[in-house]
């Protein structure tokens, strides 16, 4: 199938679309056809001046307060229903990020459409084709959608980089959907961000990631304190997150970010699958590991076996002193 | 307060998956078991039903072999199993998953649906969202912590800067992150009595299901290849130089 309109759901925070649905929507365009994007937030038409540059003519926007009030896969899937009826997209692109997945989800069940999920990458000669990679990246799948139509498509963030297009603002055009009265039960009471100092994960040149193998929690100072020096940002594992040990918002992996550093250091991280795939796309990898079998030697450029509690503390010294 | 758990049992996390290169379908000869993500669930329900009274029914589609997960899940708690296996759901895709799981439910009195959040094996990511599409109940998803008070259900959830506390009137579906709860172990009591405990087996046409299964699902797998391997690097064991070595590497890539 050919795509003649790809449509992006667009996440937007405080006023601005995150950088995921700028990554799709600079995707979409190589894609050939009508780029548009999908937003409900009460501050969507805000965003129509960068989701316009980076692709998109069209901006559908659920402006309703409520959008900002509500649990938003419910009535978000409900108004993308009715709309895709109207104007028949041929792909739908999500982020995979938690919103992405809520939407997605219940918009596929309710359209009885097929969703691929996790895909790392994107084609459309003749039929909508996403690769995915399965068993920790070991194998590559290459999947693609028949006849049904619309095709979504789950696509984990920074699987794009996202490049401007120097298109002007998108023209919004109000989603005039009603919220139904079943979704008003299920309600937003309140946000709080765990917010850290310097670089964001996603984002930053250096990551530093700890593991079960650093001992316990208060071991991640010294992570925190190599980061600062290299102006990086501290990831963990799944298993010290469930632990409690660090929070959530800090877990690189397959239910957690995907980080594309120019270097990682996984420290105490055995290099499980989960881990493996939220990582494997770093420019270099440094681990540091007591156990000389623990999988992710595989993937390091630099794999020292040793005690990190003893090694690191040398390391933010050595680099203290070049620094002078 | 009645729960249902939906659970799937996928290959052993532990031990690396494979394809068969001409079905396309997982190979599940190896050790099978429960989705290490649903004890949680099911931990979460029987946490619900022993504070609310009620009780937990767990579903699950798949083969034969799955009766091994629900009776898993049956010696930890939950009072009653529906398995639904057939030869026409093999290869099912998410929708296909959710549309027999969400058939299922309808049959059960439930005021909560819990899951994981993915399965450990396919990990598509979107069965809960559509099964509360399905069911036209809200879902709450990627849960921390749960807590239900007459008709509401409080919970945290996780995002991906920090943590949003939201609450649903019931019914809801509800997954659940790892990390929830501290899964029980089944005793040996448990184990016993799960023998003796219902297990519905019904069929496609029970569910009224005619038309779903691998055949329809309306997209296909056209090519599995190996990924490229990251060239081997060096290793070194720390004998009191590796922090040199690692800080000249650092310098070396115009880290510091």
């Amino acid at each position: 199938m050919a795509v003649a309109k790809t449509w992006v759901f667009a996440d937007i925070v405080d006023g601005t679309p995150v950088g995921a649905a700028l990554e799709l929507l600079t995707k979409a365009r190589s894609l050939g056809g009508t780029v548009e994007a999908v937003a409900f937030s009460p501050q969507a038409e805000s965003a129509a001046a960068l989701l316009g540059e980076y692709g998109a003519t069209t901006l559908h926007a659920g402006t309703d307060a409520a959008y900002g009030e509500l649990l938003l896969g419910g009535p978000a899937a409900d108004a993308m229903a009715v709309l895709a009826e109207q104007h028949h997209p041929d792909l739908i692109l999500f982020a995979s990020t938690y919103l992405g997945r809520d939407v997605a989800g219940r918009l596929a069940a309710k359209l009885d459409v097929p969703v691929i999920g996790n895909g790392l990458e994107l084609s459309a000669n003749g039929q909508v084709s996403v690769g995915t990679s399965i068993f920790g990246a070991t194998r590559n799948v290459t999947t693609v959608f028949e006849d049904r139509k619309p095709a979504i498509v789950l696509v984990r963030p920074k699987s794009f980089a996202a490049e401007s297009g120097g298109g002007g603002p998108a023209t919004v055009s109000a989603v005039s959907a009603s919220i139904d009265d079943k979704h008003r039960g299920a309600k937003l009471i309140e946000r709080r961000s765990e917010a850290s100092s310097g670089p964001k994960l996603e984002e930053a040149p250096v990551v530093i990631s700890g593991g079960r193998g650093l001992g316990e929690p208060k071991n991640f100072e010294v992570l925190e304190q190599l980061a600062s020096l290299v102006g990086g940002a501290v990831g963990a594992s799944r298993a010290v997150v469930d632990a409690g040990w660090v929070p959530y918002s800090m877990q690189v992996g397959q239910t957690g970010k995907t980080v594309k550093p120019a270097i990682y250091i996984a420290v105490g991280i055995s290099g499980a699958m989960q881990h493996t795939v939220g990582m494997k796309g770093a420019k270099t990898i440094v681990a540091i590991n007591r156990d000389a079998d623990a999988p992710i030697f595989k993937l390091a450029d630099l794999g020292v076996v040793g005690d990190a509690m003893k090694i690191l503390p040398q390391v933010i010294e050595q680099i203290k002193a070049r620094k002078g | 307060m009645n729960v249902v758990v939906c659970i799937k049992q996928v290959p052993d996390p532990n031990s690396p998956g494979q394809l068969d290169p001409s079905t396309h379908l997982l190979k599940r000869d190896g050790e099978l078991v429960l989705d290490p993500g649903d004890e949680f669930g099911v931990e979460a329900g029987l946490q619900l039903v022993e504070k609310h009274g009620g009780q937990v029914t767990v579903v699950s589609m798949g083969p034969e072999r799955g009766l091994d997960a629900v009776r898993k899940a049956l010696a930890m708690g939950a009072a009653k199993g529906v398995l639904i296996s057939d030869d026409s759901l093999r290869g099912s895709d998410a929708l296909t998953t959710a549309k027999v799981l969400a058939a299922a439910i309808r049959k059960q009195d439930f005021d909560v649906v819990i899951t994981a959040t993915e399965s450990t094996d396919g990990y598509t990511g979107v069965v809960p969202q559509m099964i509360a599409g399905l069911l036209d109940i809200p879902a709450v998803t990627f849960a921390k912590s749960v807590s239900v008070e007459g008709d509401k259900l409080t919970a945290q959830r996780q995002t991906e800067t920090g943590i949003e506390v939201v609450e649903a009137t019931l019914p809801v579906v509800l997954s659940v992150t790892a990390g929830v709860n501290e899964p029980r172990y089944p005793s040996l009591k448990g184990i016993m009595g799960a023998k003796q405990k219902p297990l519905d087996r019904p069929g496609p046409a029970d569910l009224n299901l005619e038309d779903v299964g691998g055949a329809s699902t309306g997209q296909r797998i056209t090519a599995i290849d190996s990924a490229p391997e990251r060239a081997a690097g060096e290793i070194i064991k720390d004998e009191g130089e590796a922090a040199k070595r690692i800080v000249d590497f650092l310098a070396d890539k115009k880290v510091i």
